[in-house]
């Protein structure tokens, strides 16, 4: 069985991030990791490829400037090999432009099972996975939290509002999960060694037959109009426990008359 | 483009209409004169809800039999813009289904989607979505360019729902076109998790834990909490990833958007992903033991101390009122 992966390359979500000041949008021109919502989707397919006995991860991603170092880290995680569609004219994608790319790098190797993660990190959308599976004419289940393939059908438990749907889908498929849903296993020693030599195929959008103007900045169908400072919240009073804490808040709420 | 249109993506739960669906019929009929409501299932059950709430009329699909709901209406929702009888507007809430229904059509059409929208404001003849970035510090004004229609994916909570009187709306089919491959993923089984007292979204009090509690047994103390305050219990995400406790319970960007009386955030730091989930709440209440973690920055009252001393003492107050 092969399965794509999604996988996007962010800035570190632990920086805070920064709002260019020209297309007033999320800085990317800064050192990029793997989104650590997608190394759910890339140990879930490595998991599922074990358990079938055959067949390979491979990763498909798009960046407008080459990068590759997160997904060399997917690739040591044990993926075999990743599509890097690298184009400058990305830049400034929609989530739309965006599953386009994808689609088109994806349908280059016909997988039976296509993963990603519910929502990257930065953007969080949350509408690429379904859009990827639209352009595809897959079917798809999202907010999968739980996957099983047997036969060519993938057994998925779907996140609900009350609960959990168990939803049975035949391959080809796209398929979204949450993060926490498996265990990332730690890159090796060995495994960052290999995932030097692992091949990744770096593509322009000419390469893809995309027509670059359909994409990035000219092929923007939204614009950001606007960009304010929100109103702040104000804080109240800080008190240190004394061993009376548990008076004071419920005094607080006492006041609010809410017990 | 206009908006004099609005189509807003009808949910329900065995009880009646989705609060979300409420929320945004309450915005939506105050921006268009057209408003309506499509959905799958049984619109029957509804109707006089929604008409309650300001639609006219109620497009449904009709029975799934088990179908994902997604394919299904984008592709319903396509065909009636084909035949010049969609909306300029959609509106989604940011749920489940509402993704797959916008992500869908956004393709059938050839048109992006706005995410994440907290309020629609009126630029000329169009609506621009504002978006909360950076933890809710600023804030990002996105309308679309070329034609529509618009679909928006709005999160919840972000209008108050308010019912305005109206008759009970018109039920009308709506057919769902040529599914191709995509409409394959089948329903078995739905489990419902046990929970008792009120929803986590619509609580008057949330007792929220992080990971300052320490370990996955500690948490009893929220869901203790939050018994004896007739609230719900709540988490950060770092202790629904370590499996203390389902993503249901999550608060936050990536889990639920709560706005109650009182939110009390118990060894939770407060990252900018947590605070977008809750700083909507009327009044904040945070025990921490680091004076300087962030989540004091919005608190109405901070504790600087010890959950496992402040909790026990507070649960212990409250059994001997009761
Ligand atoms: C894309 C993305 C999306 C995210 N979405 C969400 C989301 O939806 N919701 C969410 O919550 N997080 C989300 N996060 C994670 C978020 O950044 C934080 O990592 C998380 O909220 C931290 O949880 P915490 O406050 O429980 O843990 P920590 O940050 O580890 O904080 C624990 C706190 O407990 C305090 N503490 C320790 N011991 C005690 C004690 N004995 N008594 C009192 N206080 C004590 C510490 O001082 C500390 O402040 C997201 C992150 C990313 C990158």
């Amino acid at each position: 069985m092969d399965v794509v992966v999604c996988v996007k390359q962010i800035p570190d979500p632990a920086d805070p991030g920064e709002l260019d000041a020209e297309t007033r949008t999320l800085r990317r021109d800064v050192k990029l990791i793997l989104d650590e919502s997608d190394s759910y989707g890339v140990e879930m397919a490595l998991q599922l490829v074990d358990s079938a006995g055959e067949g390979e991860v491979r990763l498909v991603s798009m960046v407008p400037n080459s990068e590759m170092s997160g997904l060399r880290t997917a690739l040591a995680m044990g993926a075999a090999s990743a599509v890097l569609v690298s184009d400058e004219a990305l830049a400034g994608s929609d989530a739309l432009s965006t599953a386009k790319v994808l689609a088109a790098a994806i349908r280059r190797s016909e997988p039976d099972l296509i993963l990603a993660a519910t929502e990257s990190s930065d953007g969080y959308t949350g509408t690429v996975p379904v859009q990827v599976a639209e352009l595809l004419g897959l079917p798809s289940v999202t907010f999968g939290r739980e996957v099983t393939v047997a036969d060519g059908v993938a057994t998925v438990k779907r996140q609900t509002e009350a609960g959990y749907d168990v939803v049975e889908c035949p391959l080809p498929a796209v398929v979204s999960v949450t993060a926490g849903v498996v265990e990332p296993r730690y890159p090796s020693f060995k495994g960052i060694m290999a995932a030097k030599n692992k091949p990744v195929d770096e593509l322009d959008l000419a390469g893809l037959g995309i027509d670059p103007t359909t994409v990035g900045w000219s092929g923007a169908r939204q614009e950001i109009v606007d960009v304010v400072d929100a109103a702040a919240r104000e804080s109240g009073e800080v008190v240190v426990d004394e061993g009376d804490a548990h008076e004071r808040i419920l005094a607080f709420m006492d006041e609010l008359k809410v017990l | 483009m206009g908006f004099s249109k609005i189509w807003v993506h009808g949910e329900s739960t065995e009880v009646g209409a989705a609060t979300i669906t409420l929320e945004l019929l309450a915005k939506a009929r105050e921006l268009a004169d057209v408003v309506e409501v499509v959905m799958a299932g049984d619109a029957d059950a509804v109707a006089a809800e929604l008409g309650d709430h300001g639609a006219s009329t109620v497009h449904t699909i009709g029975a799934l039999n088990g179908g994902l709901v997604g394919p299904r209406l984008a592709s319903a929702i396509a065909a009636a813009t084909g035949a010049g009888e969609g909306p300029n507007v959609l509106l989604c809430g940011t749920t489940y289904d509402g993704r797959d229904v916008a992500g869908r059509l956004s393709v059938k059409l050839d048109v992006p989607v706005i995410t994440n929208v907290v309020d629609l404001v009126v630029d000329g003849d169009r609506l621009i979505g504002q978006e909360p970035v950076f933890g809710g510090t600023k804030d990002v004004f996105t309308g679309f360019i070329g034609d529509g229609p618009a679909i928006f994916l709005v999160r919840p909570k972000s209008f108050p729902a308010e019912p305005s009187g109206g008759p009970a709306a018109t039920v009308a089919g709506l057919e769902v076109g040529d599914l191709g491959g995509t409409g394959g993923a089948m329903v078995g089984e739905r489990f419902a998790e046990e929970s008792t007292g009120p929803r986590l979204d619509e609580a008057n009090i949330v007792v929220s834990g992080g990971r300052g509690l320490g370990d996955a047994e500690k948490y009893e103390m929220i869901e203790t909490l939050a018994r004896l305050v007739k609230g719900a219990p709540g988490a950060s995400r770092a202790v629904v990833d370590a499996g203390w406790v389902p993503y249901a319970y999550q608060v936050g960007q990536t889990g639920k958007v709560v706005k109650p009386t009182v939110y009390l955030a118990c060894g939770i730091s407060g990252a900018t992903q947590h605070l977008v989930g809750m700083k909507g709440s009327a009044n904040i209440i945070a025990i921490n033991k680091d004076a300087e973690a962030p989540i004091f920055g919005i608190a109405d009252l901070g504790i600087v101390g010890d959950v496992h001393k402040v909790l026990p003492k507070l649960i212990e107050a409250l059994e001997a009122r009761a």
